[in-house]
């Protein structure tokens, strides 16, 4: 019987080995971003034949801006599901960074980069207080996030008195999303681009990034070799935080107002990108390309679907099976490579 | 529960002086909510979050206020939670009230616990939607067909009766969604055949997501001359994606539902041609009277139709228009 138990236990060890090897993370990446990257071509190509509405540079750019706020919360995402966490909190924390904007711009008529930058701490500081719930408390992600998400709710709620906030008054607010410093170009999507490299830049090449790396992949080891984990996993939750925050602001600016009753939902959106993008739930393995590509899969699809006048309730049918195949073909994948 | 036997003891006595005083300790009981003299009507709504719902909530606070009556009112997160609001209406038969007032969001689910408020012998009036049981004394409504209807002779009006329109929807299940979207599109097949509707889609009230649905539906249908939004999230939402797009005022016409502030600016400033309206905060007051009545044994008709009116830039600033309207 022990011996039995024994073989999987020195593959799945041998596995972990192989996983931490950087040449072969990198080659399998690459490998699952073509295959998405392929995914996103096909159904391009797809579309565009379907129906001559669909491949104009005026839907394209709208694919791009309902890209945004979504891809903007994964990019955090992909961060924390790389360290084997989870966060469950952006949507409706997304929210709440939004109402906290509206109060400070709206209510209190602070100066705008005033009200940008409480939205974005805002989600800082709901990221800070997840990473402190999972690394002191000892809570498991799902958990500590689960409860923000529920928090935020009712704070985004109970601050905004239930009713939206608009920011008609404030001058310069809606051009965030919607103004164009690149012409026939919305600047959430420049927005989209910029986190996305920033989140690059924290993977690729940081020290954080290295370390959510290795405590996805091994987070005892990780600690025995002398990293304190509890502090960078305090650190991964900030920052993906921050992300939260930017998306708040994102669609607030966009839509004209903050919404509180919005958001829940959303964080299932953007772990399903992350996901499709590669990025594995069990931590150690992903990347931010992936999730742009992961995001762009779902907008388009969705945006796709729309243009065909496929009835709504088989969209949703239709995504789900598409987050199905593009799960299964990666776990294949890895299957055959083990 | 300790309390209990001296607050009714407490509210006895207030019920008596008030009897005598004739409302002389009317300052002393609403804040207390004194749960033994004060009628008390529990409001179970279909939820809170939207400005509607915070319009009849507003309807029926002021409502009772008048009537010295204490509510309480309360609704899922969302409208597609029916198991928790029938844990909710549960609750509150428990707490044994003067009256129920009720707005289901599933017609059939509902019934065993309306049965179970019958055998309690609590009196249920309904509001906005009703429940497949003949215990309940009235149900205050809007017509959501006859209101969809009138969104359609306006639509086509506008657009000169003949074209393509399309439907951007809040929900394909539950009673108002359905009804709003089904007496438009009736009222367009019996009376409008030049007109035809290209596509019907559903963004759940969202905002982001009912503005990219209109995107893509403008996108897919170049001819398209007029959009209408089944609710307040959907209509701000097409009116979002007007916007976005850039499209000159008057390409397409766009005809909403509900108010709320960003849909009366866009009224306002033309990009919506006008919207239909119910009357929330009648509606609210409506309800608790008829809670009060109804635990008093008044008879009174089934259904209630509250009313709706059309609204646009000509006639928002009217009296009778502008008291139904909500920020």
């Amino acid at each position: 019987m022990s011996e039995v138990k024994s073989v999987p236990r020195t593959e799945a060890s041998a596995d972990a080995v192989k996983r931490e090897s950087p040449g072969g993370s990198f080659l399998r990446q690459r490998l699952q971003q073509s295959l998405a990257f392929g995914t996103l071509i096909v159904l391009l190509a797809f579309f565009s034949l379907a129906s001559g509405n669909f491949f104009t540079w005026t839907n394209i750019s709208g694919i791009l801006l309902s890209t945004a706020v979504i891809g903007i919360l994964a990019f955090g995402t992909t961060l924390v599901i790389i360290t084997s966490g989870i966060d469950l909190s952006i949507g409706t924390g997304m929210t709440l960074c939004s109402v906290v904007t509206g109060l400070l711009l709206v209510n209190l008529q602070l100066p705008l980069f005033i009200g940008v930058l409480g939205g974005i701490a805002t989600g800082a500081l709901m990221g800070l207080i997840n990473g402190l719930n999972v690394s002191i408390l000892k809570l498991p992600p799902f958990i500590a996030t689960l409860a923000m998400m529920l928090i935020a709710q009712g704070l985004a709620l109970v601050l905004s008195g239930v009713r939206p906030i608009y920011f008609s008054k404030v001058q310069g607010f809606k051009d965030i999303a919607l103004g164009q410093l690149i012409p026939g170009l919305p600047n959430a999507v420049l927005i989209l681009v910029l986190t996305g490299i920033a989140a690059y830049l924290v993977l690729g090449k940081t020290l954080l990034g290295r370390y959510i790396f290795a405590i996805g992949s091994n987070e005892e080891a990780t600690k025995i070799s002398g990293v304190n984990t509890g502090k960078w996993k305090i650190l991964v939750y900030t920052v993906a935080g921050i992300f939260t925050g930017v998306a708040g602001v994102v669609i607030a600016a966009r839509l004209d107002s903050a919404q509180p009753q919005l958001g829940s939902g959303y964080e299932l959106q953007a772990i399903a990108a992350v996901i499709i993008g590669g990025t594995s739930l069990l931590g150690g393995r992903g990347s931010v390309l992936g999730t742009l590509i992961g995001a762009l899969i779902m907008s388009v699809l969705i945006n796709g679907l729309r243009i065909m006048s496929v009835q709504t309730e088989w969209q949703t049918v239709v995504v789900g099976i598409v987050i199905l195949v593009a799960v299964f073909t990666d776990s294949l994948r890895r299957r055959r490579e083990a | 529960m300790k309390l209990g036997k001296k607050a009714l003891a407490a509210g006895v006595l207030a019920a008596a002086l008030s009897l005598t005083a004739c409302g002389g300790s009317g300052s002393a009981t609403p804040s207390g909510g004194g749960d033994g003299g004060t009628p008390y009507v529990a409001m179970i709504s279909k939820g809170f979050q939207h400005q509607f719902w915070q319009a009849v909530k507003k309807g029926a606070e002021d409502k009772a206020k008048e009537l010295n009556v204490k509510i309480t009112f309360e609704g899922p997160a969302a409208e597609t939670e029916v198991d928790s609001q029938l844990q909710m209406l549960q609750a509150a038969i428990d707490k044994k009230p003067t009256a129920i007032a009720y707005a289901a969001l599933d017609p059939e689910a509902c019934v065993p616990a309306i049965e179970q408020a019958k055998a309690a012998n609590i009196p249920v009036v309904q509001f906005d939607a009703g429940c497949k049981s003949d215990y309940p004394v009235n149900l205050a409504k809007t017509n959501s067909m006859d209101a969809g209807a009138m969104a359609a002779d306006h639509m086509a009006e506008l657009i000169g009766k003949s074209g393509e329109i399309a439907v951007v929807g809040h929900s394909q299940i539950n009673s108002t969604g359905v009804e709003r979207r089904d007496g438009f599109l009736n009222e367009m097949k019996a009376k409008y055949p030049d007109i035809k509707v290209v596509d019907v889609q559903y963004g759940d009230g969202d905002h982001l997501k009912s503005a990219d649905i209109a995107k893509a539906m403008i996108q897919g249908h170049p001819n398209l001359k007029g959009l209408y939004g089944t609710n307040e999230g959907s209509a701000v939402g097409i009116v979002n994606a007007v916007t976005e797009l850039g499209l000159k005022p008057g390409k397409l016409t766009v005809i909403g539902f509900d108010s709320g502030k960003a849909q009366l600016d866009a009224i306002r400033s033309g990009l919506m041609a006008g919207a239909i309206t119910q009357d929330p905060i009648g509606m609210g007051a409506a309800t608790v009277q008829a809670a009060i009545d109804a635990s008093k044994g008044k008879s009174m008709p089934k259904v209630t139709d509250t009313p709706f009116y059309w609204y646009d830039k000509t006639n928002m600033d009217d009296a009778k228009i502008a008291a139904v309207l909500y920020q």
